[in-house]
């Protein structure tokens, strides 16, 4: 059983928990990528669980940014051809000039002709979050973004997270187990 | 960034897999294509050749021999026949027409057949330069001595006693060239011919004036020594359906000669050469399978390495369908460069039998444009490809991302 979540444009939600009270499980729900065996999970009036197959990868890849734990990424094509397959699986068009300044604003344009695995861990954190904001979703969800980090780069990439995706007008989702965070963010839930 | 460029990278990435397939695909075609050529054009020729000669008649031996001698000119004849003998036959009311033929001479390789001009027109041939002969001593070159040899119009030759460059020169005769053909593409392009009478003269004249230095007794052929009294051997021609029926067996039985049906022997010798050419073909087709096992395997393991990426991709959006077709058109990728390196190799090969045959047999294998074992190996090749692309693509279109997300 999950509490009622509720995250506004332009807003970070913190959902803290620690290991196997199904933050991941969360994560998959809130992605789309499980159905829920009640309740319903709602994204700007659309109601996820009536999506079926198709459609509802179709909605994912449009409106949902994903940033994985371990930043993974397509390894035999390079960090730009990430984002730009990014945008091709979710259906958009091409928009060159949207990618360079994401990649620019998140400081990684010079690494964008390299491949996944010759980036530093820092590098592709940057990396996974220009992807996820590569298609101008509604809402980013991240799973533990920083419990691999000192808590220098914690507060780092915790504060790169919120300006970003609030910045491009989407909300922020972080599902952690660091505690890190706890005071980072003023909306946080625990489960 | 196309389904198409990311097919092709992760190619790439697992280039020795990849080369690996590609190969066993392109060795699988090559043979194939290789062998199917070679075959057809093979066929091709003898049916050319043999095209309208209804029975051979010749001396007793290997009626295979008189065949491959007589009508395509690679092999030594069975011996010499009687000339009343054959005349008789040749005045028999079921034969329509005959040529009668007498060898045992070449020049540089390429045999002087002493014949009539029916074995021209026999052959549908015409003239590039030049006329039929007059006389006994002028010649006829096929196109390809002319052209090899270099002869034009004028141009005088002695001619050897054999088959091979050794043996010994008739430098008491010269022949004359006085036509030249255009290629026919049968085995007239590859003789020197000539009246029949040109072959008595000059082993008479050999007879009379000259002392054979090699011992004609212990020559491993035949031909017209004691002429004008022989011949080598006689294409005959029948007037209807009625001659196979009575002429062969009228030969064997009552004459000193024998009589070969080129449609038998050829296709016995067919018989015991598509034994070989389909065990290569099989041997082709399944280093072809071998090929797509490869490409099967090959995308399984692929697969397993890179199911997160696969899950990744959905999570971004892709559909089920979508890497499905990824799947596919990566195996369908490996298999058009197995294809090209195949029809390549096939193509080397034929260059490779064309210059050895042509110097060994005086058979050249060409190919120009797409061959038609080309165009329906393509399919093959691809339907290889698709099913072996199958099973992986469908455990990728059923793979549970979320489990795979989450186990990683």
């Amino acid at each position: 059983m999950f509490p009622d979540l509720n995250v506004g444009k332009n807003e970070a939600l913190l959902v803290l928990g620690n290991s196997g009270t199904g933050k991941t499980t969360l994560l998959h729900l809130l992605a789309g990528l499980m159905d829920p065996a009640g309740g319903s999970i709602e994204l700007d009036g659309t109601v996820l669980s009536t999506l079926k197959g198709s459609a509802r990868d179709h909605f994912r890849g449009q409106h949902i940014g994903l940033v994985f734990q371990q930043s993974q990424f397509i390894r035999s094509i390079s960090v730009l051809e990430n984002l730009q397959l990014a945008r091709l699986l979710a259906g958009l068009g091409k928009d060159d000039a949207f990618v360079e300044s994401l990649l620019s604003e998140l400081g990684i344009s010079e690494r964008k002709q390299a491949k996944p695995n010759e980036l530093s861990i820092g590098e592709r954190q940057r990396a996974a979050i220009a992807r996820a904001l590569v298609t101008k979703p509604k809402i980013v969800l991240a799973d533990e973004p920083t419990s691999a980090l000192d808590d220098e780069n914690c507060e780092a990439v915790a504060a790169l997270f919120e300006r970003t995706v609030t910045g491009h007008g989407a909300a922020l989702v972080i599902v952690t187990h660091d505690q890190r965070l706890k005071n980072r963010f003023q909306n946080s839930v625990s489960i | 960034m196309r389904m198409l460029q990311l097919a092709y990278a992760n190619l790439k990435e697992h280039f020795l897999s990849t080369i690996l397939s590609v190969m066993l695909l392109g060795i699988g075609v090559g043979m194939v294509s290789f062998i199917v050529t070679v075959s057809e054009q093979l066929n091709d020729r003898f049916n050319r050749d043999i095209r309208g000669i209804d029975m051979v008649v010749g001396a007793k031996g290997s009626p295979l021999q008189l065949i491959l001698s007589a009508v395509y000119q690679i092999d030594n004849p069975t011996g010499n026949i009687s000339l009343a003998e054959a005349n008789k036959l040749k005045r028999h009311p079921l034969i329509k027409y005959s040529i009668p033929l007498s060898y045992g001479d070449s020049y540089k390789g390429f045999r002087i057949v002493g014949t009539d001009s029916l074995y021209l027109s026999h052959y549908k041939t015409t003239f590039a330069d030049g006329d039929v002969w007059n006389r006994s001593m002028d010649v006829v070159l096929g196109s390809s001595v002319a052209e090899k040899l270099n002869l034009k119009l004028g141009a005088h030759f002695h001619g050897n006693h054999g088959f091979d460059d050794g043996g010994h020169a008739h430098e008491e005769a010269h022949y004359n060239v006085v036509g030249i053909l255009e290629p026919t593409g049968t085995v007239a392009d590859r003789l020197i011919l000539t009246a029949t009478e040109s072959v008595w003269d000059i082993h008479n004249h050999s007879d009379e004036e000259h002392d054979h230095d090699h011992d004609h007794a212990t020559c491993d052929h035949d031909h017209a020594e004691d002429a004008p009294s022989e011949i080598t051997a006689l294409l005959v021609k029948f007037k209807s359906p009625m001659g196979i029926m009575q002429l062969p067996r009228m030969v064997n039985e009552k004459t000193s000669m024998q009589a070969a049906l080129p449609a038998i022997e050829i296709n016995r010798l067919y018989s015991l050469m598509g034994v070989g050419f389909t065990t290569l073909q099989i041997i082709g087709m399944v280093i072809m399978c071998i090929a797509a096992l490869s490409v099967f395997i090959s995308l399984l393991n692929s697969l397993k390495e890179r199911k997160y990426e696969l899950a990744l991709m959905r999570s971004l959006g892709a559909s089920p369908f979508k890497l499905f077709g990824l799947i596919v058109q990566e195996s369908l990728l490996l298999c058009l460069a197995g294809y090209a390196l195949g029809i390549i190799l096939g193509r080397v090969g034929i260059m490779l039998l064309s210059s050895f045959g042509e110097d060994q047999f005086q058979f050249s294998v060409s190919q120009s444009g797409i061959a038609d074992v080309e165009i329906w190996l393509l399919p093959l090749t691809l339907c290889i490809g698709l099913i072996a692309a199958l099973i992986p693509a469908i455990r990728a279109y059923k793979s549970d991302i979320s489990s795979i997300l989450r186990n990683e």
